[in-house]
């Protein structure tokens, strides 16, 4: 059996500019032999669910510095079941208070990486828990 | 019919990228789809666009989506990046320039890698292509990677190729060779605001005027676009440019260029197929037996040479096959 090659997407939900994080994430996916597919910043949870359906990854990386993320990352897994696509798991990283990661586990957040969190933890983290579909 | 063709006529998007992923990672059953699949495509109009890194092939891409979208064509967008050839992993990032119509239903974009294939492409495009013209997309928009002069394999699997040139980028006439010039439909002078685009527009005419595409019934026009970042002549370039190209296209049909172009498709088409289904299935034998490594070895060592140890594949290859 041949192969398959992970595909992941990282996306930066809500309001705030900086996406350098983001850049640099998905520059070390790609070190990684992942393809990554950039989606840039202020994107809404739709428009996020509605790409990763569209190009078939097997991972959504959310990351947000706003604060937003209480919202908008639960939103994102919501409109991946409803469009059939519970399948594509959905992991979030940023400025993350602890408190809150609980409340984003049991949203289906599958892995909350908070602004201590390496670059390669990240990295193990998804070749150990993804299996390309 | 298979249930899984069945969705992709009926435009599931998630049906047909899966089935665009099993193309890309070579599962076997693909293929297999691809053949049921097959009967229900040809019926779309492809649009290639090409340039040099960065000239603006994405943002075009975004503004032909949203004219063709405003004159009620459904679209499908192929985006190809490069795969770094040491890692194996790519950053697909066309799809920034296009995320206002993510939510479009008209409108399907998917990133590929190109997986080290040279020809500005990615071996899967052809078939990508061809799962979205099953889902019954008008137009099918293919974005290159940004090239140099030599990687015209769009020309294999568009029909109106524009090519995209930018003032003052060392696009100057006198340096372009073969290649790049000569696959050009339509050209772009992308990013007309600066300085240098009528000098560029200039040559380019004069070049066309010389050329034999001059006499053959289409002389390629020239479109400028101005500047990305004003909305309202950026707009109106655009739409001269999707102009521009549904006049070519209008052009293939009553020439008879399409059937001419679809013809080299379905040639190039063939190729592809006799490297999946004969070429790739041989060297994969021969690697995993671990016989390439010895005749690189012998080969190396001078005891034979390359001629030699094709032959003799070749030879147990059409005994095997006169066998069975
Ligand atoms: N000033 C100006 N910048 C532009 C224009 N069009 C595109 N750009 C910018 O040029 C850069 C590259 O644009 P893209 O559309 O991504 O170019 P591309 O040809 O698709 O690039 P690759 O796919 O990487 O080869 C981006 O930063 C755009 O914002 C324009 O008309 N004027
Ligand atoms: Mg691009």
């Amino acid at each position: 059996m041949p192969e398959r090659t992970i595909r992941v997407m990282v996306a930066k939900p809500g309001l705030d500019g900086h996406d350098r994080g983001a850049r640099i994430l998905a520059r070390c996916f790609r070190d990684a032999g992942f393809e990554v597919v950039y989606t840039g910043c202020h994107q809404t949870p739709e428009q996020i669910a509605a790409a990763a359906v569209q190009e078939d990854v097997d991972l959504v990386g959310l990351s947000c510095l706003s604060g937003a993320h209480r919202a908008l990352f639960p939103r994102v897994v919501e409109l991946l079941r409803e469009k059939g696509a519970a399948d594509i798991t959905v992991i979030g990283g940023g400025i993350i208070p602890e408190q809150d990661i609980p409340l984003l586990r049991e949203a289906g957040i599958k892995a909350v990486f908070t602004p201590g969190a390496s670059l390669e933890s990240i990295v193990e983290w998804i070749n150990s828990n993804i299996k390309p579909h | 019919m298979d249930a899984t063709i069945k969705k992709i006529c009926a435009g599931d998007v998630r049906m047909a990228s899966r089935l665009i992923r099993d193309i890309e990672d070579k599962i076997p059953e693909a293929k297999a789809k691809i053949k049921k699949l097959y009967a229900h495509t040809g019926k779309s109009f492809i649009i290639g666009i090409t340039g040099a890194p960065g000239a603006g092939k994405s943002t075009l891409t975004d503004a032909l989506i949203e004219q063709l979208r405003k004159k009620n064509k459904t679209v499908g967008v192929l985006a190809v990046d490069p795969t770094s050839p040491f890692t194996g992993g790519a950053i697909l990032g066309d799809r920034i320039r296009m995320q206002r119509h993510a939510e479009d239903a008209g409108v399907f974009v998917r990133s590929l890698a190109t997986r080290g294939a040279l020809g500005g492409l990615s071996q899967s495009v052809g078939n990508a292509i061809h799962v979205m013209e099953a889902m019954g997309k008008d137009i099918i928009i293919v974005e290159t990677v940004g090239i140099g002069q030599q990687e015209i394999d769009i020309i294999n699997h568009a029909h109106s190729v524009a090519v995209v040139l930018v003032p003052g980028m060392g696009d100057e006439i006198q340096t372009m060779k073969a290649g790049l010039m000569e696959i050009a439909d339509v050209f772009v002078i992308n990013k007309a605001n600066r300085a240098g685009a009528m000098q560029l527009h200039t040559e380019l005419e004069g070049m066309l005027n010389l050329s034999s595409k001059a006499t053959d019934g289409w002389k390629p026009p020239v479109v400028m676009v101005g500047d990305a970042f004003e909305p309202q002549t950026f707009a109106a370039d655009t739409a001269a440019l999707t102009n521009k190209i549904e006049e070519h296209q209008l052009y293939l049909q009553e020439s008879g260029k399409l059937t001419e172009r679809m013809h080299r498709k379905a040639m190039t088409e063939i190729h592809d197929a006799l490297r999946d289904s004969l070429f790739e299935p041989i060297v994969n034998s021969l690697t995993t037996s671990g016989e390439m490594k010895r005749f690189a070895e012998k080969i190396k060592n001078r005891k034979t040479d390359p001629y030699t140890v094709a032959e003799e594949i070749a030879q147990r290859f059409f005994k095997h096959q006169e066998e069975k």
